[in-house]
This record gives C-alpha cells, structure tokens and sequence, in this order.
C-alpha cells in the first residue's frame, strides 16, 4: 500500500493511504481524543470528540481519510473548546452518577472530563426519563448512561454477526434499543464482545462491578490517551 | 381499523418481493392498513425480509408518519409552520381540539380521529393548511375547522373534504385537490410549452459526453439550495466504474416555506421526468428514483399515471426512442415525515429502507450511493431547467441571471404579502424587486432561503439572489415589521430540534441547549453574557455538526442576534450575585416534596 504525508499540528506525519486522520495519528504518537471510534469498527462519526480542522474545515478525525498535504489542526484553542463542549454536552443530556456508577476509573466519558480537566457542568442537566434493563442473567443495560456511541451496535453485527441493538427514535429521543421486548429476550451472552466495547457504564456485566478495586482501574493513574502519548517518547 | 394479522402483514410485504430494500413501502403500507406498525407487525416484518425486529422498530420509530401506538382512522395533520402561525395557526388548533375534546397528538375515545401538528406540509401560500391522511385542505379558519371536523364525525371520509377543486392538473382526476398553483410569474424555462420527446431526442443526438458538456457550459447548478454544478457532479458519477449506477430526484421539499417543487411537479411532470432521463443516460443509469415526500401522496397516483404514460410512449423503459441498449425506468420511493431526508446521504437511507440518518462522507454518493452504487441525487428543478437546456442550447441558458449564477430560479413567496405563490425570475433580482411583486405589506425582513440560510433586514433588500450573494433554493418568506423576530428563530429552533437524526452529539443535545439559552433571554432573565453564551453555542453547532442541517440550524438564532442586536440587548439585564435567576427554590423541590409527603419548611 502506497504512503502520504501529510501535516498535523506543525508536524510530518507519514500514514498509509486510505487511512482514517485518528488510525494515522495514533500510529504516529498522537492522541487525538475520541468516544465513538472503537478498534477496527466501521466509523460512526457521532460523537465528533475527535473533530479536527482539515484544510479549514472541522472534519471528524475517525471518518476523515488522509490525503496527501492535507493541513490538519487538532489542538488548537478552538479545538479544545469544541470537545470540551462535547463533553460536557454528553454529561448534560444523560444521567450520570460518575459516584454511583460501578464503571467509575474505567469510563471513557469521565476519563475525559479529567483529561480536559471539566470539574463541574457547564450546561443545565436534560434530566431525561431512560429506562434501565435488568432481565439478562448476566448482563444489564442503564440507559440513564448511554452516551448513544453506537459501539454496542456495532460490535455486536460486525464481531459478534448478531444483531442484538440498534437505535430507534430520533433527536433528542434517539434512544438504544434491543432486539426484542427486553435484553433477556435477544441472544446477547455475557461473553459477547459487545458487552466490553461499551465505553460508559450503560452495559454491564452484573456481579463483577468491583472485581477491580477503585484506584486500580484503567483511568485511575494516568489520563486516558496516555498510552499513545508516551508512544511519542514523551510526557502525557 | 382493522387489527393487523400476520397474513395482512405478511401479505404486505409479499408484494414487495420480500425486499428488505423496500421497508419503506412495506412500513408505510403496513401503517395505512392498520393505523399502526405494532412490535408485533416488525416481528412479522422482519421474518418476511429476512432481518431484525429492531432493525425495523429503528425505521418505523423515525418517521414521524408512521407509529407504533394506534392512531385514528382519519389522522389531521395541522401545519405549525411559521407562515401558517402568521395566518392563525392558533385559533385553527383550538377550535379543532375543542371540536374534537382532544389535546393535539390525541386520538378521540372512539378511535376515529387523530389530532396532530406537523412542520411545513408546502402550502405556505395557502396558510393555514393541514393533511387529513392524504387530503390537502388550505386556507382554514376555526369555522372551517370545526365544520370540517362535524362532516368528518359522519363520514370519516377525507376525499368528501374537497368541494372544489384548484387550477391547472390540480383538477386533474388523479389529483383531485383543492390546492392551488398560485403561479404568478413565468419565466421562459418552466412554466410554458413543453412537447415530450423533443429534448431526450437531442440528448440522443448528442450522446452522453456531450450532454454533460452541455449542462456543464450551461453552468447549470443544482436547484435544491447548495447550487452545486450538475455537470461536474454527473461526470463524477460517470467515471465511477460500476455494473450499475442510479439517478435519483429530491422531492422531498422539506425546507419550510418552500412549494416551487409542488407546483413543478404538478405542472411539468414531464419536463422534470424527461430530464431525469437524460440525466439518466449521460451519466449511464438504468435506474431512477423520485423521493416524493409523503405530504405529497396526493399526487402519487398521478405522478404515477405519467410515468405509464411515458412508458407507454416509448419515453421510458427498453430502449428508449428507438435506441438499441438505452434502457432506464424510474420507481416513486415515498417520504413518511422527515425533513432530513431532504438531505441526499439521508434520503438514500430513506430509500434502502433504513431510518433517515444521513451518512458519513466520504464516499460522497457519486462514487458510493444508494447500495453501494455510484449515484446522482438533483433536484425536481435541476431535471426541469436540464430539459429546457436540451431544447434551448447551453449559450441561451447562460445568458440569464447574473454572475456565476446562470438561468432562472422558481421561488415560493409567502408571509407577509398580498400575492404569495410561485414566481420564476431570473437569478440576480433584488428582494426589493420580489416585494414589490408580491405586494408586501410593511416589510421589516426577510427569509431567504428558509430557516436554514439567512434572515435579512432591509439593509440588504438590495443584494442579489444568487449563489454568490443571498442564496435560495426556493423559499422566501415575508415579514412585516410588527413580526417577533425573537419568537420567529425560537420557533424554527423548535423545527429544526424535532427534525434533527440525533446521529451527532452537537445537533442532538446543543440545539436543544440553545433554545434553553434562546429561551432563557426572550423570557426574560437573560444576562448580557447569556448573549455571548449563545452566539458560542450556535458557532460551536455549525462547526461540529455531522451534516447541514446541524450546520444550518443556528442560523435563524444567529440571524436575529445580528440582524436585531438591540432586541435581544433590551432582554438582558445584569443581576445582583445569588441564585441563578432561572433557577426557583420551592418548584425544585416540589417533586421531593410529594415523594415524602411533607412540605420543606425552609422554602
Ligand atoms: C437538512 C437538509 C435538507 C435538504 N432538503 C432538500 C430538499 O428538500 N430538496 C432538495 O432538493 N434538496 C434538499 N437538500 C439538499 C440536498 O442534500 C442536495 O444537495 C440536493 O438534493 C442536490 O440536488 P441539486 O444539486 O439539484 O440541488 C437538503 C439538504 C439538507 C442539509
Ligand atoms: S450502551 Fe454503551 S456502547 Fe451502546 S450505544 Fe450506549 S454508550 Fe454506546
Ligand atoms: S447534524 Fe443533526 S441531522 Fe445531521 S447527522 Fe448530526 S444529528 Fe443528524
Ligand atoms: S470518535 Fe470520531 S466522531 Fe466519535
């Protein structure tokens, strides 16, 4: 496969053609935030945490190819606010009780507030009505947490060739939703990707929420992203 | 209604070929037979096409015209578009509800009738207008309303509604609608004498590299508001290689305020389906789509009835005029109430019988569309003005309009005037020009272009319609100078937060912040730095958001903040440090109150 370069932030960077911005970077030691974006997933471009600004235009970094001598800006003051936003927007529109919540030290949303160091909410809460799903044997949904990332989704029809979620309503009602009258109808299995690939506390195993004690978990350390960071050989 | 069986259902999509493709018609057939599609309908559904349950509650769930819970055996669907509020939307609503003993989203006890509210239906020229299932009824007044509502109480039979029918192929059988076309100005490419045959003969003659140079040097750009060059965007799709590729029309016409694509569509089917077909053939398409929005149903068996006709002709179907291996058909995909599928990537979605989201570029559709195929997507107009290019020649087309904007444009005026209707001018006319022609009363703005582009004050009533200056894709509406501007960009921030996808963060949970900051200001408790809150939150949505409607919808709120500055300056007030002035101790803490069953005694 043939190579291009192209420039982000000041720096040359060498990437494979027909890779995504964020695949390119991150190979090249630069983090550049995202939440919908999971390993090798079709891109969902949703919650636009990774928007960068390519040749003038905010574009989100996980759908966005590179092109050769294309300009790529990510952390600029602006770009910073924006996922900030995002962020803090996630927070608003859910219910989150990052004290409460069994993922706490392993959540991918609450790991970035820290990393953007967001201590209080910038934004009314939405205080929405959600429903949490308690059937499975083994497995529950708390919508109150779904930041709509369209991970479970995915992994489930593209890893697991099932198809145990999809999203029905759409605005602000968009809600997940499962493959029968609730999760302990659908095929899910507790061992099924899908369930790990959630980035928030919305799908849980059950009965293993404090396996990992707090203060040994993921995020508890280091700031999410410091993996690719010290990549660069450098501080977080 | 009849309760749906599963042979009803099964039945229903049988007819479809089983064709997960075609959901669309499957779902929509499915909601006309029994006035809803249950959980237990997608379980057959799904079965038949041989996909999920949730795949399918994901479609019926997004289109507001479809429903799981059981609605009436008439549904009235009142516009609550702005025009139609500035015609007494209001009045209309209440006397209906109260004819009706229903709030609005009810149904009344018997089952019969459903009350509901809907954003433009494209009859802003005939406010105010509602469907009654697929029966357009226009200039309504609470009288009207209620007598409406007693002859639909004995009837139950919407066709009954239509006493008197409008003009031109509005009185034609298949359509048999009140609608008027209200055409008050033609210009030379679409409202005249158009003879199927002549300009697909051309194209024939020219062949298909030559006709795109044509629409190229024609400079024909799109007509459906973004004016991107036809030319470049066939020639794309054409050297896309590909065992097939697909040339879809947007009917969709969702952009409030506009009804030019109703009235083309009514009175040049043929000019529009004709340059349809020889898009079709310069880019190399067998296929064709026309995505008519489902407000439109009433001119479905119509649209319908040409297309046979035109079969008939030799104009459509295997080799077309004559011409060996020249094969292209065209199927009518129905909307079922989403402006987003206006959008091309979404309305593609739409019909693969999926949920309205619009998709993620790149690819952009010319190389990958509509399953995968490279596909065009034009407007209703684009396809009329391509006829007219054929018979006329390039050069003649290019000599209209002004600038880089070459040819005429179709707007639909409507507001604030005596004559609101359809007017083709040429691009580069002056507002004031349009104002003047349309007899407004005591203009103080306008909209030009719907709520997605801009509202302007009469400092520019002098620019220019056209692309480089104040772009459309067809809609204006009028305001006179009593008109709430801060009221108006709430209400189309209302539009806009109903119709967004929900797909991104910024569109789905910011728009709705805004309008807590819009509506924080106009009620009164505003800050002068609520101000600047907004005009950051509405830049952060247009910057950030996944696709135009997201990118747009901050515009009407951007456009009263600049336009009239001093309105919502006036609103502000700073406030002495303490408690948040939107915030009310004893309402907080109402809920808490109930639950325990005391009262606080400290609020
Ligand atoms: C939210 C949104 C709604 C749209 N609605 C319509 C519509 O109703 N009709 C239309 O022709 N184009 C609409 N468009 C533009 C289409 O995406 C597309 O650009 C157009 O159909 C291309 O045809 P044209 O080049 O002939 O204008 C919309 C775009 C957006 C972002
Ligand atoms: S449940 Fe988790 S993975 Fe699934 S959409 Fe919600 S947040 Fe994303
Ligand atoms: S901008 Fe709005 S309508 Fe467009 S993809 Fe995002 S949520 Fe959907
Ligand atoms: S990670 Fe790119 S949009 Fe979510």
């Amino acid at each position: 496969m043939s190579t291009v370069q192209f420039v982000l932030d000041g720096q040359a960077i060498e990437a494979q053609d027909g890779q995504t911005i964020l695949k390119a970077a991150e190979a090249a030691g630069v983090y550049i935030p995202h939440l919908c974006a999971f390993k090798d997933l079709i891109p969902h471009g949703s919650c636009r945490v990774c928007s960068v600004r390519v040749n003038g235009r905010i574009q989100a970094a996980c759908v966005q190819t590179v092109t050769a001598g294309a300009v790529v800006e990510s952390e600029t003051p602006e770009i910073l606010e924006f996922r900030r936003n995002i962020i803090d927007m996630l927070f608003a529109e859910g219910n989150h009780f990052c004290m409460f919540c069994e993922k706490s030290g392993n959540c991918e949303l609450q790991a970035l507030a820290y990393r953007f160091g967001i201590t209080s909410p910038r934004y009314d809460y939405l205080n929405p009505d959600r429903d949490i799903d308690m059937s499975h044997p083994d497995v529950y949904l708390d919508r109150n947490r779904c930041i709509l990332c369209g991970r479970c989704v995915r992994v489930s029809q593209e890893v697991d060739h099932k198809t145990i979620f999809q999203f029905v309503g759409r605005g602000h009602e968009k809600r997940l939703q499962v493959n029968g009258t609730c999760l302990a109808d659908t095929e899910l299995s507790a061992t099924d990707e899908a369930v790990a690939a959630c980035p928030v506390g919305a799908l849980m195993p059950k009965r293993v929420g404090y396996a990992i004690p707090v203060g040994q978990r993921a995020f508890d350390a280091a700031p999410i992203g410091a993996d690719v960071d010290a990549r660069k050989g450098g501080a977080a | 209604m009849a309760l749906a069986t599963a042979s009803g259902v099964e039945d229903i999509c049988r007819k479809l070929g089983n064709d997960r493709t075609r959901l669309m018609d499957i779902i929509i057939g499915v909601q006309r037979r029994y006035g809803c599609v249950t959980h237990d309908s997608m379980e057959v559904i799904a079965r038949a096409v041989g996909t999920e349950r949730v795949e399918v509650e994901s479609a019926v769930t997004f289109y507001s015209f479809l429903s799981v819970k059981p609605q009436g055996r008439v549904v009235i669907r009142l516009c609550n578009d702005l025009t139609d509020w500035m015609k007494g939307y209001d009045a209309v609503a209440d006397a209906m509800a109260k004819e009706l003993g229903v709030t609005m989203g009810e149904t009344t006890a018997d089952g019969a009738i459903t009350l509901a509210s809907t954003p433009c239906i494209g009859m802003s020229d005939q406010a105010p207008a509602a469907l009654v299932n697929d029966v357009v009824v226009t200039h309504l007044t609470p009288e009207r309303g209620r007598e409406m509502i007693r002859d639909l109480r004995r009837h139950l039979d919407p066709p009954q509604l239509v006493t008197m029918v409008g003009d031109g192929n509005n009185a034609h059988p298949l359509v048999h609608a009140m609608v008027r076309n209200n055409i008050r100005r033609r210009g030379p490419v679409h409202f005249r004498d158009f003879e199927s045959g002549k300009a697909l003969t051309n194209a024939l003659a020219l062949g298909p590299e030559a006709v795109i140079k044509q629409i190229t040097d024609a400079r024909l750009r799109g007509r459906g508001g973004a004016g991107f060059p036809a030319g470049v965007k066939w020639a794309s799709a054409r050297a896309t290689a590909a065992p097939r590729r697909w040339m879809i029309c947007n009917a969709d016409e969702g952009e409030p305020g506009t009804f030019k694509d109703r009235v083309l569509l009514t009175e040049c089917p043929h000019q529009m389906i004709e340059g349809m077909t020889i898009a079709g053939y310069a880019v190399g398409c067998e296929q064709g789509i026309v995505y008519l929005r489902g407000e439109y149903r009433y001119l479905l068996a119509f649209l319908e009835h040409i297309l046979q006709e035109r079969r008939d002709q030799g104009l459509l179907g295997r080799d077309i005029l004559g011409r060996k291996g020249f094969n292209f058909d065209i199927r009518i995909q129905l909307g079922a109430g989403a402006y987003i599928c206006g959008e091309e990537t979404a309305l593609i979605s739409s019909c693969e019988g999926l949920r309205g989201d619009p998709k993620n570029r790149p690819p952009f559709p010319s190389q990958s569309g509509y399953l995968g195929d490279p596909t065009v997507v034009n407007n209703v107009e684009t396809f009329c003005a391509t006829s007219r290019i054929m018979l006329e020649g390039a050069a003649w087309f290019a000599a209209m309009g002004s600038g880089r904007t070459t040819g005429t444009k179709v707007l639909s005026i409507a507001g604030d005037c005596r004559k609101p209707g359809v007017y083709e001018v040429p691009f580069g006319i002056t507002p004031r020009e349009l104002l003047e022609a349309a007899e407004a009363d005591n203009p103080g703005a306008m909209l030009i272009g719907g709520p997605c582009r801009q509202m302007i004050g009469p400092d520019r009533f002098g620019g220019r319609i056209c692309y480089d200056d104040l772009a459309t894709g067809g809609s204006i509406i009028i305001f006179n100078r009593a008109r709430n501007q801060l009221e108006i960009a709430e209400r189309y921030l209302d539009f806009f937060i109903d119709e967004s996808c929900g797909h991104c963060t910024p569109c789905r949970v910011g728009l709705v912040l805004l309008k807590k900051a819009v509506h924080k200001v106009v009620s009164g408790a505003g800050e002068p730095v609520d101000l600047d809150a907004m005009r950051a939150l509405s830049h952060f949505i247009s910057q950030t958001s996944r696709c135009g409607l997201g990118q747009a919808a901050s515009n009407p709120v951007l456009g009263a903040l600049e336009n009239f500055t001093a309105l919502y300056e006036g609103l502000v007030a700073e406030r002495k440090p303490g408690l948040l002035s939107t915030f009310d101790l004893s309402s907080a803490v109402v809920d808490a109150e109930l639950r325990v069953g005391r009262q606080s005694r400290y609020v």
